[in-house]
C-alpha cells in the first residue's frame, strides 16, 4: 500500500508555478531520491508534505491521512535550512525532540552524535555550517518514524559524513518506512535509492527503480540526469 | 575487500559478481555463515532491497543457503563450487581471448603465447 500519495498536485505563488498536477505514490519500504535541479519544485513539495504550505490545487495524502498533528507524529522531517532554536546545546535539542516525539530513540542519537564527534555541550548557535547539518540530521534519522522526509541532507558535510550519513540511512532502514531524499548530489546516493523520481520545473518527468535505469539505459542515474536536465 | 561499483550496470548483478568471487576465493568459506543483508549492504553502501535481491539470486544458483532462523550460508557442495570455479575460469578465457583477438591473434597464436608465456615465468 501506498504510504505517500500525491493527487493532482498544484502550487502555485503568485504568477509562478512551483509545482504543476504531480501524481506520485510511493510505497513503505523503499528509499526514494526526489531528484531535480535548484528551483524545481523539490522542497516545495516536501514542505507541503510536512503541512508548511497549502496546495493550490490537488492534495496529498500521509498514511490516508491529510498533513497536520496526526501526520507529524509519524513523519520525520529534516528542513532545507536550520529550524532548531539556535540558543540551546546538543543535550537540550536532543531533550527538545525527546519531549516532542515519542518514537524519539535516544540511544540511538546519542550514538550518532558521538559518532560524529559534536560536542554535546556546544551551542547550536556556535557550531560551524556542517556541524549544525549533521546534528539535525542525527535528531531526525533518531526517530522510529515511518516517513523520512530529508530535504537535502547531504549538501553541506564532507565526504566522509556523507558516508556515514548514508550508513546510517541504510542501517535504519525497515520495511515499514519510506524514506524520501531530495537531493542534486546524485552520484553520491544512487546506489542506495530503491526508485528514482525526476522533477523538473514542477513536473515529474520520471519514476523508475534505479536498477530499470541501469539496465534499460546501460547508464547510472547520474548520467541519466545529466541528460535529462542538460543546461 | 572494497566494494567498487561501475557506472551503468545494475548493482544486483555486479553484487552477485563480487559475492561470487568471494565464495570461488575462500573469502567466504564453504559452510561459513554471511553476515546480514543489512549489514552487507551497508558495508556496499547499498540499497537493502537491492543486496537481497542479489542474495535471492546467490540462493537460486545454489552458492548459498538459508536456515530459517539462523541466516544464510555459503554452500558447502563440492560440485556447486566446482561449477562455479570452472564458469568463472571460462569468463576470464573468454575476456582474456577476446581481447586478444582484437589486436589479431588466432587461437592458435593465443595458445602458443600461453605456452610461452607459462614457460617464460617457470623459468
Amino acid at each position: 500500500m501506498a504510504i505517500i500519495e500525491i493527487n493532482n498536485l498544484t502550487k502555485e505563488f503568485g504568477s509562478l508555478t512551483a509545482l504543476d498536477c504531480v501524481a506520485l505514490k510511493l510505497e513503505k519500504g523503499q528509499i526514494v531520491g526526489l531528484l531535480g535541479p535548484n528551483g524545481s519544485g523539490k522542497t516545495t513539495l516536501i514542505k507541503i508534505l510536512n503541512g508548511l504550505l497549502t496546495p493550490t490545487a490537488g492534495n496529498v495524502t500521509i498514511d490516508g491521512m491529510a498533513p497536520g498533528v496526526e501526520t507529524k507524529k509519524i513523519v520525520a522531517y529534516l528542513p532545507d535550512r536550520n529550524a532548531l532554536p539556535d540558543y540551546m546545546t546538543t543535550d537540550k535539542l536532543i531533550g527538545l525532540y525527546e519531549d516532542f516525539f515519542t518514537d524519539f530513540n535516544r540511544a540511538k542519537a546519542e550514538q550518532m552524535i558521538d559518532d560524529l564527534g559534536i560536542d554535546r555541550n556546544q551551542v547550536l548557535k556556535k557550531m560551524s555550517k556542517g556541524t549544525k547539518e549533521k546534528l539535525q540530521l542525527c535528531l531526525v534519522m533518531a526517530r522510529e518514524a515511518e516517513v523520512y522526509l530529508l530535504d537535502e541532507p547531504i549538501g553541506g558535510v564532507d565526504p566522509a559524513t556523507r558516508d556515514y550519513i548514508l550508513r546510517t540511512i541504510i542501517s535504519n532502514y525497515n520495511q515499514d518506512a519510506v524514506v524520501l531524499i531530495s537531493t542534486h548530489l546524485i552520484a553520491d546516493i544512487e546506489s542506495v535509492l530503491d526508485d528514482v523520481v525526476f522533477i523538473k520545473e514542477g513536473r515529474v518527468v520520471l519514476h523508475k527503480t534505479a536498477e530499470e535505469i541501469r539496465e534499460e539505459k546501460g547508464e547510472s542515474v547520474d548520467q541519466l540526469f545529466r541528460e535529462v536536465f542538460r543546461c | 575487500m572494497e566494494w567498487n561499483f561501475k557506472n551503468g550496470i545494475p548493482i544486483y548483478s555486479q553484487i552477485i559478481d563480487e559475492m561470487t568471487m568471494r565464495i570461488a576465493s575462500g573469502q567466504y568459506k564453504p559452510g561459513e555463515k554471511l553476515p546480514s543483508v543489512r549489514d552487507l549492504a551497508m558495508d556496499a553502501g547499498v540499497n537493502p532491497n537491492t543486496m537481497q535481491r542479489a542474495l535471492a539470486e546467490l540462493e537460486r544458483r545454489e552458492l548459498v543457503f538459508s536456515e530459517r532462523t539462523s541466516g544464510r550460508f555459503v554452500t558447502k557442495e563440492e560440485t556447486v563450487l566446482k561449477g562455479l570455479h570452472e564458469e568463472l575460469a571460462k569468463r576470464y578465457f573468454e575476456e582474456f581471448a577476446d581481447k586478444l583477438r582484437k589486436i589479431g591473434m588466432s587461437g592458435e597464436d593465443i595458445a602458443d603465447a600461453v605456452r610461452r608465456w607459462l614457460e617464460d615465468i617457470k623459468a
